[in-house]
């Protein structure tokens, strides 16, 4: 029997007192496409980065075609023909694609133009060499990424979360590519936490849980919920419960609003229309970089209008275009934006001074000033209520794992009970347990009534808790959907969008 | 007629110091590193060329001498800057002050002193045009710097080296996940900007006026710093702004000679409106900004 491509034992890595790596074990063979299974810091990114020699472990050993390697650097790992393609993509805006390309390949780049092109029909990763990277779509910068490893020729290839970026059908031609490499020689590492992805084209799935090996299986002979008990391990939890209920007055409307955002690389809006009822919930789906930043500013009032462009945004029975995001708040507006840190946020701050943020007008102030007492019960509250896992109050926000602020975000906004709710990406890097949670939330808003608005890239976290969805993609808002009607792939056809043809 | 003739043939001339030391700072700044230290650089740069000069030494090895003591400084300031991560503005502006300290210290005795100017070439049929003439009448040193200009925008629009040093400063940790050394690029860069710098004085000192006083650099790296943002990092525009700069400030002196009856004080400041207002219209392009502006600068990047 042959040496496997690729055997690792005993790996370790720790950060400080975390232990991301613990003794992992992994072999991938020749010709195979192996998935690595976990949820939200299981340490699967870990793991990667200690192949590709982003990272150097602190034990273990990697055995690379049979001999021992310890790649120090990714020069070093690509050499050894390794090639990964980062979730968060490491292209450079303001170059071109075969710019991009030629910082790892040599040659000049009338070549280079010419073997993009080739690559491109043999794998189905057509894209124009000579665009800049900021003009492509999201789909199009996966493929220039992959090109650019392929370009190195890779014997393993490895994919970080690839298919969280793309819509449905595009996922559908990512898999025919990675069929057509494996069937080339290439061996490939699939990152996923998408249970039934790995079921449809894997042929051996490592499984990780807190930074440890808790089996090697192929996912052929095992249904979702057994790999998802593997990987969480415990049973799934069940869907929050559906409720038949009657949707109230009009809580937001936008009529056929057109924005151009000040930021040149920024996504134009056009002609957005939607009407949110109380009691309900609208999804907004599509790939992120379609206007879902651009509309969450419109809505949350980061962005506002000039003064005749008022009536163009109605929140609450009122006209809003104009005002500013605090303004809107006083009407009963509550906003959990996508970036955590930052945004959600202050990192410096203890989550009490985090609450304060939006809580003051709980009345957490007395006459101007702050009251110290009621802010640090009232952040006790919440941090109970939603079930955050941390020291206290007093911690600051930054310490807290992505899915633990979320929960203290999402609490502190609901805390405030908004009638209108906006929450974008409301799951986004959350592990499968605070997800379930954070769902749950928004679903008892909805039926106590408030109004709820939801942009997600997650198609099934829509279906789960949305009554309507309507797709963005280029700018453009899809007319409503009823949920109860539609099937995943009706929404699959507006994220590519009747315009583009097919070519996302 | 006098006045352009005038303007031309000095507006060159005039340039040359915010050229030099513009385009190194642009190289640095290209790839993420903000020194704001360059007027001191020039001035140590100025003092070296001037003592090298003035104790026999020839003009060669005096820009030579320039162009080290400017990247010697400048290698101080990486130090701090990028292997010890320290605030960049704060250090930049420390390491300027140091070096206008030492240039005032080394050329304390050298105070009033002159030295020979480089010779001013003349070429055949270009300079004996009408008006327009004086402009093809010019030391060396400028002819090296406009290649000098042709080069370095060569070097970031047509190589390699151009790519990686535009990458690292788009994106300092995609260009370390591909495989380059940033920090070492960006020591390349900044001491680069340094020995421009460093040129930059000893053209200042010891060809446009050969004689030393303290402080004769009187915030000419400033303007140069200037003319790199408002050119959005661009060569070209780095060129266009240092010749406008150094036009109009002839032109305020042949208006003065002239007799125009103006105030002396705003002519004085012509030159710095006319590049303000100039520069600021064309770099309000926000799309050109997005497109050349630097996206790590003067953010510490380490592990």
């Amino acid at each position: 029997m042959p040496a496997p491509l690729l055997a690792i034992r005993g790996l370790s890595k720790s950060y400080g007192r975390v232990h991301a790596n613990r003794s992992i074990d992994l072999t991938v063979e020749e010709g195979s496409i192996h998935a690595i299974l976990g949820e939200n810091g299981a340490g699967k990114s870990t793991l990667m980065k200690l192949i590709y020699g982003v990272e150097t472990p602190d034990a273990g050993q990697v055995t690379w075609r049979g001999d021992p390697v310890r790649p120090t650097s990714p020069a070093e790992a690509r050499k050894l023909g390794i090639g990964m393609v980062f979730q968060h993509f490491s292209l450079f805006e303001t170059l071109t694609v075969v710019e991009n390309i030629a910082l790892i390949v040599p040659g000049r780049s009338a070549a280079l133009v010419a073997r993009i092109r080739d690559l491109g029909r043999e794998y189905g990763l057509e894209v124009d060499p000579r665009a800049h990277v900021h003009s492509l779509s999201v789909g199009e910068r996966q493929r220039v990424e992959i090109i650019r490893c392929l370009m190195t020729d890779p014997r393993l290839l490895i994919l970080d979360e690839p298919t969280s970026v793309l819509p449905p059908q595009s996922v559908t031609r990512l898999f025919q590519t990675l069929r057509r490499l494996r069937d080339r020689g290439v061996s490939i590492l699939f990152i996923s936490h998408k249970l039934e992805e790995i079921r449809a084209i894997c042929d051996r799935a490592t499984i990780l849980r807190d930074g440890a090996v808790t089996g090697t299986v192929d996912p052929r002979d095992h249904d979702a919920t057994e790999l998802a008990t593997m990987m969480i391990g415990r049973d799934m939890p069940p869907p929050p419960p559906a409720k038949a209920h009657k949707p109230g007055k009009v809580a937001l409307e936008l009529a056929g609003l057109d924005h151009v955002p000040d930021d040149p690389f920024g996504q134009p809006l056009s002609r957005i229309a939607l009407r949110l009822h109380e009691g309900e919930i609208l999804g907004i789906a599509g790939v992120s970089g379609n206007g879902q930043a651009e509309l969450a500013r419109l809505v949350s009032g980061e962005v506002t209008l000039p003064d005749h462009r008022a009536a163009e945004v109605l929140m609450l029975g009122q006209a809003v275009g104009d005002l500013g995001a605090a303004a809107r708040r006083d009407l009963g507006f509550a906003f959990v934006p996508e970036e955590r840190l930052g945004r959600g946020a202050v990192p410096e701050m203890s989550l009490a001074d985090n609450t304060l943020l939006t809580g003051h007008r709980a009345g957490l102030l007395r006459r101007g000033l702050i009251d110290r007492a009621r802010e640090a019960d009232y952040t006790a509250r919440c941090i109970r209520d939603f079930d955050v896992r941390t020291p206290g109050p007093r911690t600051e926000a930054g310490a807290l794992s992505g899915g633990n602020l979320q929960k203290f975000i999402v609490g502190r906004e609901i805390m405030l009970q908004p009638r209108l709710l906006f929450v974008s990406q409301p799951t986004w890097g959350v592990d499968i347990g605070a997800a379930t949670a954070i769902r749950r939330r928004l679903v008892a808003m909805r039926d106590a009534g408030a109004a709820v608005l939801v942009i997600s890239e997650e198609i099934e976290e829509l279906f789960e808790i949305c009554d309507r969805i309507q797709v963005l993609n280029a700018g453009r808002l899809s007319p409503s959907m009823t949920v109860r009607d539609i099937r995943v792939e009706d929404v699959g056809r507006h994220m590519i969008g009747a315009t583009e043809g097919g070519a996302s | 007629m006098i006045g352009l003739s005038f303007i031309l043939a000095g507006m060159l001339a005039a340039a040359m110091p915010f050229l030099l030391a513009a385009l190194g700072e642009l190289v640095a700044e290209r790839s993420g590193v903000l020194n704001l230290g360059i007027e001191g650089m020039m001035a140590l740069g100025a003092v070296t060329g001037f003592v090298i000069t003035f104790h026999g030494g020839g003009h060669a090895a005096g820009f030579l001498g320039a162009g080290l003591a400017g990247a010697a400084l400048s290698l101080i300031f990486a130090w701090l800057a990028l292997s010890l991560r320290a605030n960049q503005v704060a250090v930049g502006l420390a390491i300027g002050i140091l070096g206008q300290g030492l240039s005032a210290l080394f050329g304390k005795s050298y105070e009033s002193m002159t030295v020979a100017g480089l010779p001013k070439l003349h070429l055949p049929v270009l300079s004996d045009l009408p008006v327009v003439g004086g402009v093809f009448v010019q030391d060396i040193v400028v002819w090296l710097g406009m290649a000098a200009t042709l080069a370095i925008w060569a070097v970031l629009r047509l190589t390699k080296l151009g790519l990686i040093i535009r990458a690292v400063g788009e994106n300092p940790a995609a260009a370390r996940a591909l495989g380059y050394p940033v920090i070492a690029i960006r020591y390349g860069a900044v001491m680069f900007g340094g020995l421009m710098a460093g040129l930059a004085g000893a053209y200042a000192a010891t060809v446009y006026t050969p004689l030393w006083a303290d402080g004769m650099i009187a915030g000419r790296g400033w303007i140069a710093l200037a003319l790199v943002v408002f050119a959005t990092w661009m060569v070209g525009r780095v060129f266009f702004g240092a010749i406008l700069f150094g036009a109009v400030s002839l032109a305020q002196l042949a208006a003065q000679a002239g007799g125009v009856n103006l105030n002396s004080q705003l002519l004085a400041s012509l030159p710095y409106i006319v590049t303000i207002v100039v520069l600021g219209l064309i770099s309000s392009n926000k799309r050109l900004l997005k497109m050349n502006g630097v996206a790590s600068l003067g953010e510490p990047f380490g592990p």
